[in-house]
């Protein structure tokens, strides 16, 4: 079988090889998918390309695949659908990766171009359906569009803020014919954002008002690992002594270990974080979005601290927080043109002063209580982490979380130490996300131990993948924290709906049955002492394996800030927590 | 508060949806929106009047600019700007109207006030013309009206805007082609750089008045 010449040169070729030839010209190498009548002539041009096809079980599996394979790797990730069904199915993983800013291309079949609009056979407007949740999208009919399409497409997908975008490409544009060149294919440079702004008045303001700031805090976000900036971060704080402060998406960007790393702020955070921060004076916010989900009420946020926001995307200047210095650009760049300009500082004394205040907040973790013969997510997710660093893997782990109690439990007890080591579902909150985006994480970095942590719930909405796992022969670990119970729904009703468990207890099958039946193995953990030594099993056994932690049932996520409460009006975990009687402090 | 932008798009299918859905998804209203060719081939120039917040246009102009077809956001709220608007109106001239047969020399020179042209003449109808600032438009509206004349139809446009003067080399270089004497992008020296004098706008004869309201 010779495959005609892509690269140099022009060729005659068909839409469906071009498709293929101008992946392959932009360094794919893998993409998700699933077929279907109107994407049957790309599928059928695979065979003559170097390119790996991942056949997923639904297609929404196929985009949180991509988006596991971007976030993990860097690169951009591609999936695919047929039209129709097909299309509709990848629209919450393009959702997904449209809010946590994740570079993916999605390419779909569609009708042929002549019955468009004609509520043909499989027809849906998957253009008009994605219209805002993608970065931009093309409907393309004609073969001689598709390959400067698709490499507009990678590069819309990859500049400034990332994001998803979709190619909708008719059956005729696929059969029909066209030159091929990959080189005269490449989009025009892309514009400079006319709206991008770091000019030297701006860092002047930036440069006095870290000059004057006692009590300074850098909110560590997703756009850190985005630009590539984790070294100027840390040169940075280091510089200063500024501490930092994580978001969700920000772990990993700044290494846990680090003496000047503070933890996760937000709903969820530490409690001396977010106090820390309502006491600053001056915050600086390096490629994140002041989402409600770190500011609490925004009425009383960090109402002592002016605001310095490194970002790429001019709309969310000013969009939920108004900062006193905007400086709009990419964040690697923006610091390396500031940090030469900063005197070092010495004074650690802010740093102190939050140490000092995390006092019992530390000391009533769970994770430091005794064991009191029960099973805590919290001791899973640790143990996890601790078994890694033990084994000298720290570095070559990547967890892929689900959403619900354990991805907050995973954020608070799992130590983030380096980049695109946690995956997760930040922004839309996909439950369904983790095993899909752990199959794409491992197909990107297939040295790494990749881990799925999910619930019981979120497990059963893209439970099939289990097959795709098997086929593709992936060695990935599955730890499902199993509390009977959409746990974070549980927990919302336990605490403002008076313990009303509307729908929120679910029955789940034997997972380890379910996962021998895809010829996986797996073991049931009820017991704390028997974690660490089944995690290293099933690490090195170099074969997918799945736990099923069997967990507290009624445990909560502290602490917690209410709906609509400020962040220093945090929920602790109570004191007499009913969990706790057995294991009393102090 | 009214806001007005003015964006270059790229002529292509679908970009007035993006545009308009846009607006939808952050929950503005859009008072008018007109859309045309632009003096550049494949570009389409769009004045947008939305109702928002006072501190909205930022934010606004940032997200048309996160449209991949958008090529250049101006907005033109705190500028030296003329604001047009097309309007054509038919009002019934029949043997009821209040003036009888000299009904259609009233509105005739009701129209002379106005600037309006008489663009059609029916038996029981006529048909104005008439290019201005929305004001000068519903003023015309309230004229007639208010003579007793029963309007049958009105059709606006919707209003046009163009900054007057230096903007043009911003314009230019944002498409990626400026003027050979524009070396830096932002010459105020060049000859583009000019705020008030009307004798370098090009204005056709129904501009006359371009003084007198401005919005
Ligand atoms: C697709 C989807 N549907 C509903 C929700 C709302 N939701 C958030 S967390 C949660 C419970 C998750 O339960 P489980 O997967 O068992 O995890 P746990 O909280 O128990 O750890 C639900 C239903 C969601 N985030 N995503
Ligand atoms: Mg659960």
């Amino acid at each position: 079988m010779s495959r005609p010449e892509s690269g140099a040169g022009t060729t005659v070729l068909t839409g469906a090889e071009i498709v293929w030839a101008t992946l392959e010209g932009e360094g794919v190498r893998e993409v998700f998918g699933y077929p279907g009548g109107a994407i049957l002539p790309i599928y059928d041009a695979l065979r003559k390309f170097p390119i790996r096809h991942v056949l997923v079980r639904h297609e929404q599996g196929a985009a949180h695949m991509a988006d596991g394979y971007a976030r993990a790797s860097g690169r951009v990730g591609v999936c695919m659908a047929t039209s129709g069904p097909g299309a509709t199915n990848l629209v919450t993983g393009i959702a997904t990766a449209m809010l946590d800013s994740v570079p993916i291309v999605c390419i779909t079949g569609q009708v042929s171009s002549k019955v468009l609009g004609s509520d043909a056979f499989q027809e849906v407007d998957i253009t008009g359906i994605t219209l805002p949740i993608t970065k931009h999208n093309f409907l393309v009919t004609r073969a001689e569009d598709i390959a400067p399409a698709i490499r507009q497409a990678f590069q819309i997908a990859t500049c400034g803020r990332p994001g998803p975008v979709l190619i909708d490409i008719t059956k005729d544009a696929q059969q029909s014919t066209a030159s091929f060149e990959f080189a005269a294919a490449a989009p025009c440079a892309a514009r400079p954002h006319p709206m991008l702004r770091a000019d030297s008045s701006s860092i002047r303001e930036a440069i006095a008002l870290i000059h004057s700031a006692e009590r300074p805090i850098v909110l560590a976000g997703h756009g850190i690992t985005q630009s590539g900036a984790e070294a100027q971060v840390i040169a940075f704080a280091e510089s200063q002594q500024i501490p930092v402060a994580s978001t969700l998406l920000g772990l990993g960007s700044f290494p846990a270990a680090h003496p000047l790393n503070l933890g996760m702020m937000g709903m969820h955070g530490e409690s001396w974080v977010n106090h820390a921060i309502q006491e600053a004076d001056l915050l600086l916010a390096f490629g994140m979005r002041f989402d409600d989900r770190v500011t609490g009420n925004l009425a009383h946020y960090a109402q002592n601290a002016k605001k310095i926001h490194v970002e790429i995307d001019p709309s969310e200047i000013n969009k939920n927080v108004r900062v006193d210095v905007a400086l709009i650009g990419d964040l690697r760049g923006v610091l390396d043109t500031l940090l030469p300009l900063l005197p070092k500082r010495t004074d650690t004394g802010w740093l102190r002063k939050i140490n000092a205040s995390k006092g019992t907040a530390a000391v009533r973790d769970i994770i430091n209580l005794p064991d009191n013969g029960h099973l805590y997510a919290a001791h899973v997710i640790h143990d996890i982490w601790r078994e890694a660093q033990a084994a000298g893997r720290e570095q070559d782990t990547i967890i892929v979380t689900d959403v619900g109690q354990h991805q907050m439990w995973e954020a608070q007890y799992f130590k983030h130490e380096t980049p695109r080591s946690l995956v997760t579902s930040g922004g839309l909150g996909t439950m369904g996300f983790a095993l899909p985006a752990a199959i794409g994480a491992k197909t990107a970095c297939p040295h790494k131990d990749v881990w799925v942590i999910a619930g019981d719930g979120g497990f059963q909405m893209t439970a099939a993948e289990l097959s795709t796992v098997v086929q593709e022969k992936l060695a990935i670990n599955i730890a499902i924290i199993n509390n009977g119970y959409l746990g974070m729904v549980r927990q919302w009703q336990e605490t403002f709906y008076e313990k009303n468990y509307s729908a929120s207890p679910i029955l789940s099958p034997d997972f380890v049955k379910l996962a021998e039946a895809h010829g996986i193995a797996g073991a049931h953990i009820a017991k704390r002492k028997d974690v660490t030594l089944a995690v290293t099993k099933a690490r090195t056994s170099g074969q997918p394996f799945l736990f099923n932690f069997q967990v507290e049932k009624e445990d909560g996520v502290y602490p917690m800030i209410a709906p609509g409460a400020a962040l220093h009006e945090m929920v602790h975990r109570p004191e007499r927590d009913p969990l706790l009687e057995t294991a009393e402090d102090e | 508060m009214l806001h007005t932008f003015v964006a270059l798009v790229e002529d292509k299918p679908g970009v007035l949806t993006r545009v308009a859905s846009l607006f939808r998804r952050l929950n503005i209203n859009i008072v008018s929106l007109t859309v045309g060719e632009s003096e550049r081939p494949d570009t389409s120039r769009m004045t947008i009047v939305c109702d928002a917040h006072e501190h909205a246009a930022h934010r606004i102009r940032a997200s048309l600019y996160k449209l991949e077809t958008t090529v250049h956001v101006d907005e033109v709220d705190r500028s030296a700007a003329v604001v047009r608007e097309l309007c054509l109106m038919k009002i019934a001239v029949g043997p009821d109207s209040p003036n009888g047969s000299h009904s259609r020399s009233q509105i005739f020179e009701l129209a002379n006030v106005f600037r309006a042209r008489v663009v059609d003449l029916a038996p029981e109808s006529i048909m104005l013309e008439m290019t201005g600032s929305s004001s000068k438009i519903e003023g015309l509206v309230q004229v007639i009206t208010e003579s007793g004349y029963t309007i049958l139809e009105v059709s606006r446009t919707g209003r046009m805007a163009m900054r007057r003067g230096h903007h043009t080399s911003r314009v230019l270089s944002a498409l990626g082609s400026r003027p050979k004497a524009d070396g830096n992008g932002d010459n105020h020296g060049s000859k583009l750089d000019f705020h008030d004098n009307l004798g370098d706008e090009i204005l056709p004869n129904e501009f006359e008045n371009v003084h007198e309201e401005e919005i």
